[in-house]
């Protein structure tokens, strides 16, 4: 289940680039990107901020269109949105006027129309995984953002998604319960077998979750290096304090740097 | 301890009422006011009795009542749709907008003759004055809701493939209904204004024709009676609305 299988890629990045029109000069976000996620793996992109690298998971989710290239999503070119791709993005966006399993549901409710005991009974399925059980009949304002952050994730589970998007998923949260919510991550992927494209400014955290970190370079974001982190898994914290993690850290952080420093040449 | 604080509020309305009605009747007996000028609580009442017995009372008030009914449901009707896509569309909201300033900046009082010029003094030229008057705080108030709508949801119900109907009913209306229900909240209190300034201006029933009808008979206590039962009809009015948001946003206790 582990390890990149590249016979086949779930998700294929080739050449995008793309440019907002804002004020005079149209800005450069992304230059001539590409790269593959395979099935089953767990791909970090890394990158200052102002890289491009939501504008790439947008992209790749089909959520906007690129001006030149081209995405193919398992096997078809993706030209919109699809149900089998999750999204979980930094700003908690659940509905405040839905409670907790109202909000999990809404993926089925739109796609199937009419809900049934079997989706209700999947709903609180994952609300257990997540851990938030006992807390179905809450509203979101009464969950800390921990706790509402889980079941964005919960929602996101319900749709089977074969590829889960995330754009920063607990950028919002404190350093612990960022931790724990890393760690109930990873549970998840190796659980569900998704394969997971999630973008992230943080070194440390891309080289604990990830199988590959890809590394963006400034405004207009193009990949600079791609770091394959050979780490066992199942990943657990005390790996943080190991040679092997401390190296490949150095590695991606070098990266970086060069990065950052070759758009300010 | 919030739920006695909440009894002892309902309590409180009822007394302080009460307050004020004594206060009334205490002025009325320490300046010693002819009937004509401020008439006391006990004359108020015995005219309301009267005017109940005969029907008066309830003939004039179905009118009105049915005037600011029909006017609602005009009013409300239109400045729901157009909120609605002038909330979508800036383009078109920038290109009506002087027309709908322009309905809002002439007064009401300057309209309803030209209303009751063409359209006569029946129930029509009252119930347009109504509609227009409840138009305006109901489409402001749609207009701003709708685009409250928040961008990262719409990016989820997109990725979901909701379609506009889906769109429309998961999370525009929810999304817009708190503020919705302010302009909702004006606009029921102004259609009473509005039926009564049609009234004036034009009428041979309703409750703005009997004020009119006891002013130039110097009936004080029965333009109070129908003071009165305007604002009654305002209260439920508003009532109406403030029992429909607390249902529809429980959400937000």
């Amino acid at each position: 289940m582990n390890g990149p299988d590249a016979a086949r890629p779930l998700l294929a990045v080739a050449r995008v680039s793309k440019a907002f029109v804002e004020g005079p000069r149209p800005i450069r976000a992304l230059h001539d990107v590409s790269f593959q996620v395979a099935d089953g793996e767990f791909v970090c992109l890394l990158g200052p901020s102002g890289s491009g690298k939501s504008t790439l998971l947008r992209i790749a989710g089909g959520l906007i269109a690129p001006d030149q290239g081209t995405v193919i999503f398992d096997g078809r070119p993706l030209t919109e949105p699809q149900p089998d791709i999750g999204f979980v993005f930094q700003s908690t966006n659940l509905m405040p006027w839905r409670t907790v399993l109202q909000n999990v549901l809404l993926p089925l409710e739109i796609q199937r129309g009419a809900l049934d005991d079997a989706h209700t009974q999947r709903a609180l399925e994952l609300l257990r995984v997540v851990g938030l059980e006992g807390f179905e009949r809450a509203y979101p304002k009464h969950l800390s953002g921990g706790m509402a952050q889980r079941v964005v994730l919960a929602r996101t589970l319900i749709q089977q998604p074969k590829l889960l998007l995330m754009d920063e998923p607990f950028g919002a949260l404190d350093a612990l319960t960022r931790e724990r919510m890393n760690l109930e991550l990873l549970r998840v992927h190796s659980m569900q077998a998704a394969t997971v494209l999630m973008v992230t400014h943080s070194i440390t955290e891309a080289v604990f979750l990830a199988d590959r970190v890809i590394i963006l370079s400034e405004r207009p974001g193009r990949i600079v290096a791609e770091t394959a982190i050979d780490l066992a898994r199942p990943r657990e914290i005390g790996m943080t304090a190991g040679a092997r993690y401390g190296e490949l850290a150095m590695e991606v952080r070098r990266y970086v740097g060069n990065a950052v420093a070759q758009a300010g040449a | 301890m919030g739920a006695a604080v909440k009894y002892i509020e309902h309590l409180l309305v009822p007394v302080v009422v009460l307050i004020g009605v004594m206060l009334w009747s205490a002025l009325v007996r320490w300046q010693e006011y002819p009937a004509f000028i401020l008439p006391g609580p006990e004359l108020v009442w015995a005219k309301l009795v009267a005017v109940l017995r005969d029907g008066s009372l309830a003939r004039h008030t179905a009118v009105t009542l049915s005037e600011v009914g029909l006017g609602l449901v005009l009013g409300l009707g239109t400045a729901l749709t157009a909120g609605y896509f002038l909330g979508k569309n800036r383009l078109a909201e920038r290109l009506l907008a002087p027309y709908i300033v322009a309905s809002q900046s002439v007064p009401i009082v300057a309209v309803a003759p030209l209303l009751v010029i063409w359209f006569g003094s029946g129930l029509i030229s009252k119930v347009l004055v109504c509609a227009l008057i409840t138009f305006f705080p109901t489409l402001v108030s749609t207009m701003v809701g709708i685009r409250s709508v928040d961008a990262d949801l719409r990016d989820l119900m997109r990725s979901l493939r909701a379609g506009r109907w889906q769109m429309f009913r998961l999370l525009e209306l929810p999304s817009a209904l708190p503020i919705i229900f302010g302009g909702l909240k004006l606009s029921v209190i102004l259609a009473v204004v509005g039926a009564v300034v049609g009234e004036f201006v034009g009428a041979d029933v309703g409750l703005g024709f009997l004020i009119n009808l006891a002013r130039g008979v110097l009936d004080t206590p029965l333009m109070f009676v129908a003071v009165l039962s305007l604002i009654v009809i305002a209260q439920a009015l508003y009532l109406t609305v403030a029992i429909a948001e607390h249902v529809c946003l429980r959400w937000q206790r």
